[in-house]
């Protein structure tokens, strides 16, 4: 049961008063992302009770919902219907929302082959820096008026606005879904990774991790049973757990907290990196790659931009360290005119994206 | 009023040290080809076009340009129908057509690097040897370039099913008004800071100049199948859309024509529609063999459903493009048929289809004015073609009251003022009919961010909080396609 309760007034109100007194906002939802990005000071606004669906109708693909709305509840009503969430946000705890998901922006397993959260962000309805309420986008698949506000918002991290109500993409739940269990050398899951890629099996997610790769594999029963053939591999029993704990973070890698966690974004052919070896997590056929590492920074980011990536300090913040990866400086400029075109002020999570604004 | 001539001498002067005589036209019968995109109803000639080659010529272009605050309107094939090209009096047109390489090809990334003035389909055919292809595919793809698409957000009959421009893209590389190379966005899945690809895409050429686009490449299906359905009612057609889709079936593509569309189409291309139907649907299912065998079977179950007359499968490879070509074709088919018409672009969800197709039924009774109408219908954007004669008193106002009344229909029932074509300089006042001053304000900022001179493509695609203000009444002027011979939407 979805709580329906709309504080948008409430909301509104807050930034007014934050405005008028200069005083920064933290913006919080279910607060189970509170470790991710830079640290922020200042205090809490909570959306968690700004909850409901505004509008949902499944034919239409497209739901409207307010940003404190649970997503674990979300999900219960649209698999109800048939539907889902394509872009798998993590549910760090049962209570995060939405609004969170969106702003953190962060994908599941299915991202490289059914999309990023931006992707499926249709719309959204904000408090604006300047204190005004907006809407962006709408409810339909095709909408080019005005600049695209409301998919800016997507792994913004609550820094440019704040999020009222999101209008986001459903699709259709698939079918049948098996989960194969192959084991092999990284190098040798990683070329299977591409191979798969250039075959277009009917993959929805991918992980290696402790010299095994578990494939996800969705769609019509037929075209899974035969793509079962094709690849090989024993059946995993119970998939739904083993893809909900890595997707939620419950799954035993991310339960170690001696050192810090990075997350690493290649292109998804990238062969194996020797200096990366050691305990880590490969998702998304090659293209995210979770390591535990205490190698210094400057060195764990050089090898990514070697490779044509880059690398986010995920968790376990490091005094004076960045937890995005450093941008090259006409482009950083670009980022810091664009957060005080749209929050002059400065009031919304001041330093969580970059730590200087 | 006229330019400085002194300061257009010293312009030229200052262009004449970055590009080759041969780049830069200034001749009045040089410029009139850049007077305008595809929607000729508005014509400006520039001071001059520039068609420079290299990226550090942009980059010198610009900064000339900023120094000296002349507007730059950037222009990619200019097959645009929202006049988003059309030039500035008092500035140059930044030609990007002579950026026409494909750089690069990487089949293991399913991606390629390609310069801005490549055609859309061009794309596509390069990488066929590889079995991929480039999904969005705006009808006009045979003629239109990539880095147009991205200013535009382009979609296509398939996005549907495989997303708008914006999903289609990784990386771009941006010359801003001072001169800067901005790399946007990334080889990766994942990109650290604002997500201003999301940004630039679809801004049609306001916030920076696109000279090179890394497009994602998808795997060719394995199967193919287009059905055709007819229906003795529009309504009925668009209930077995929103039927298909309840459904769980996502098809490459869902089109639907009426009976006017249908009769054009068939006399301009032989598509072997019926005639005699109130409406058709052509539906699309790709994927794997056994799965689209599943869906078909399933589609036309519904179909019959929902009370249509015949369906028919198309059997070969060439009759299924027989089916598309027929569609591709409809706007030009329909420009036979009368002497002027009006296009429109708005969208709306679906649920609202059958609605929105009975008030453009009877808006056209009201005006005594005939529309055939031509829907992306999986998606909603709906195409309706009001047929009139510029050459009878009257009509073409009332042509444009029309298209004004359909496309606040949209708005009203959720929809937007335009799915693909973009708001360019022809929709500028249906703008403020879709955004409250909030977002107008929002969009400024935004532009303050990357272009606080305003001289990227001035006066286009975002209104001003006065001109909004000043607006009694929405007022949708009068567009003319040119390229008759081209497939459109």
């Amino acid at each position: 049961m979805i709580a329906n309760n709309d504080i948008t007034q409430d909301l509104h109100e807050q930034v007014l008063i934050a405005l008028d007194r200069q005083q920064p906002l933290t913006l919080v939802g279910g607060n189970s992302k509170a470790f991710y990005g830079n640290e922020t000071k200042a205090a809490a606004l909570h959306t968690a009770q700004h909850s409901g669906i505004v509008a949902y109708e499944p034919s239409e693909l497209a739901v409207t919902v307010r940003a404190g709305t649970r997503v674990q509840a979300l999900e219960a009503l649209l698999a109800a219907n048939g539907q889902m969430l394509a872009f798998e946000p993590p549910c760090l705890s049962d209570a995060s929302t939405i609004g969170g998901a969106v702003a953190a922006g962060l994908s599941g397993p299915a991202r490289p082959w059914l999309g990023a959260v931006r992707d499926h962000v249709l719309g959204a309805r904000v408090v604006t820096g300047h204190g005004k309420i907006a809407s962006f986008g709408g409810q339909v698949m095709k909408n080019v008026a005005g600049y695209d506000v409301s998919r800016l918002m997507a792994g913004s991290l609550g820094t440019l606005a704040l999020i009222l109500d999101v209008s986001l993409k459903t699709v259709p739940k698939l079918a049948a879904e098996i989960t194969l269990a192959l084991e092999m050398p990284e190098a040798d899951a990683l070329e299977l990774g591409v191979r798969l890629r250039q075959d277009a099996m009917p993959l929805t997610a991918s992980c290696y991790f402790e010299e095994c790769l578990y494939l996800r594999l969705s769609g019509a029963s037929s075209t899974v049973r035969s793509a079962t053939r094709t690849i090989g591999g024993e059946i995993l029993p119970n998939p739904e757990q083993f893809w909900r704990a890595l997707r939620n973070q419950t799954h035993e890698f991310f339960q170690q907290f001696d050192r810090p966690l990075w997350r690493l974004s290649f292109p998804p052919a990238t062969q194996q990196i020797s200096r990366l070896e050691g305990n880590s997590l490969i998702e998304w056929s090659g293209a995210q790659r979770w390591i535990y590492s205490n190698i210094p920074v400057n060195l764990i980011r050089s090898i990514a931009e070697k490779h044509k990536g880059h690398a986010t300090l995920y968790r376990g913040r490091l005094p004076g360290v960045s937890t995005f990866h450093p941008q090259p400086h006409p482009l950083l400029n670009m980022q810091k005119r664009l957060k005080q075109a749209l929050d002059p002020q400065g009031i919304f999570n001041p330093g969580r994206l970059n730590k200087d604004w | 009023m006229e330019f400085d001539p002194d300061l257009k001498a010293k312009l030229l002067f200052q262009l004449n040290e970055i590009l080759p005589q041969s780049a830069i036209l200034t001749a009045e019968e040089d410029l009139r080809p850049y007077e305008c995109d595809a929607l000729t109803a508005y014509r400006r000639l520039p001071l001059a076009v520039v068609l420079p080659t290299t990226i550090e010529q942009v980059q010198a272009i610009t900064r000339t340009c900023a120094r000296m605050n002349i507007p730059v309107v950037a222009r990619g094939a200019g097959t645009g129908l929202s006049g988003g090209a059309l030039p500035d009096e008092n500035g140059i047109v930044l030609g990007l057509s002579r950026f026409n390489q494909i750089l690069g090809i990487d089949a293991e990334n399913l991606t390629a690097r390609v310069q801005p003035g490549v055609r859309n389909l061009a794309i596509s055919q390069a990488v066929e040897p590889y079995g991929l292809f480039y999904a969005p595919d705006p009808s006009s793809q045979i003629a239109c370039s990539i880095g147009g698409n991205v200013a535009e957000n382009s979609g296509g009959v398939h996005c549907l099913k495989y997303g708008l421009t914006i999903h289609n893209i990784q990386q771009i590389k941006v010359v801003t008004i001072d001169g800067d190379l901005l790399t946007i966005g990334s080889e990766t899945l994942e990109t650290s800071g604002y997500d201003l690809l999301a940004l630039m895409t679809g801004s049609e050429g306001m916030l920076g100049i696109v000279v090179e686009v890394m497009v994602k490449l998808t795997v060719k299906p394995q199967t193919v199948q287009v059905l055709m359905a007819s229906f003795p009612q529009v309504t009925l057609a668009g209930d077995a859309v929103a039927a298909i889709i309840s459904a769980g079936i996502v098809p490459a593509g869902l089109e639907m024509m009426d009976n006017l569309a249908i009769r054009a189409a068939e006399a301009f291309a032989k598509a072997g529609y019926p005639t005699e139907a109130a409406a058709i649907l052509l539906c699309e299912l790709d994927g794997l063999e056994a799965e689209v065998e599943e869906q078909s079977t399933r589609v036309k179950a519904i179909l019959q459903q929902h009370g249509a007359g015949s369906i028919h499968l198309a059997k070969t490879s060439s009759e299924r493009a027989r089916l598309w070509a027929g569609r591709k074709s409809a706007f030009p088919a329909v420009g036979r048929m009368s002497p002027d018409y009006y296009c429109m672009d708005g969208t709306i969800p679906r649920k609202h289809l059958a609605q929105v197709l009975q008030a453009i039924t009877d808006l056209s009774e009201h005006y005594d004015l005939r529309v055939a109408n031509v829907f992306h219908a999986g998606d909603g954007n709906l195409h309706p073609l009001i047929l009139y004669d510029a050459n009878r008193l009257g009509e073409l106002e009332k042509a444009e009251r029309f298209g004004a009344d359909i496309l606040a229909l949209c708005v009203k029932v959720g929809g937007s003022i335009t799915g693909e074509h973009g708001v360019g300089h022809e929709k500028l006042d249906s703008m403020c009919v879709q955004f409250g001053e909030a977002a107008l304000e929002t969009f400024h900022a935004v532009k303050q961010a990357f272009d606080p001179h305003e001289l990227l493509n001035p006066g286009k695609a975002i209104p001003t909080l006065h001109r909004c203000a000043e607006l009694g009444a929405m007022h949708v002027h009068h567009g003319q396609l040119s390229h008759p011979e081209l497939p459109r939407f």
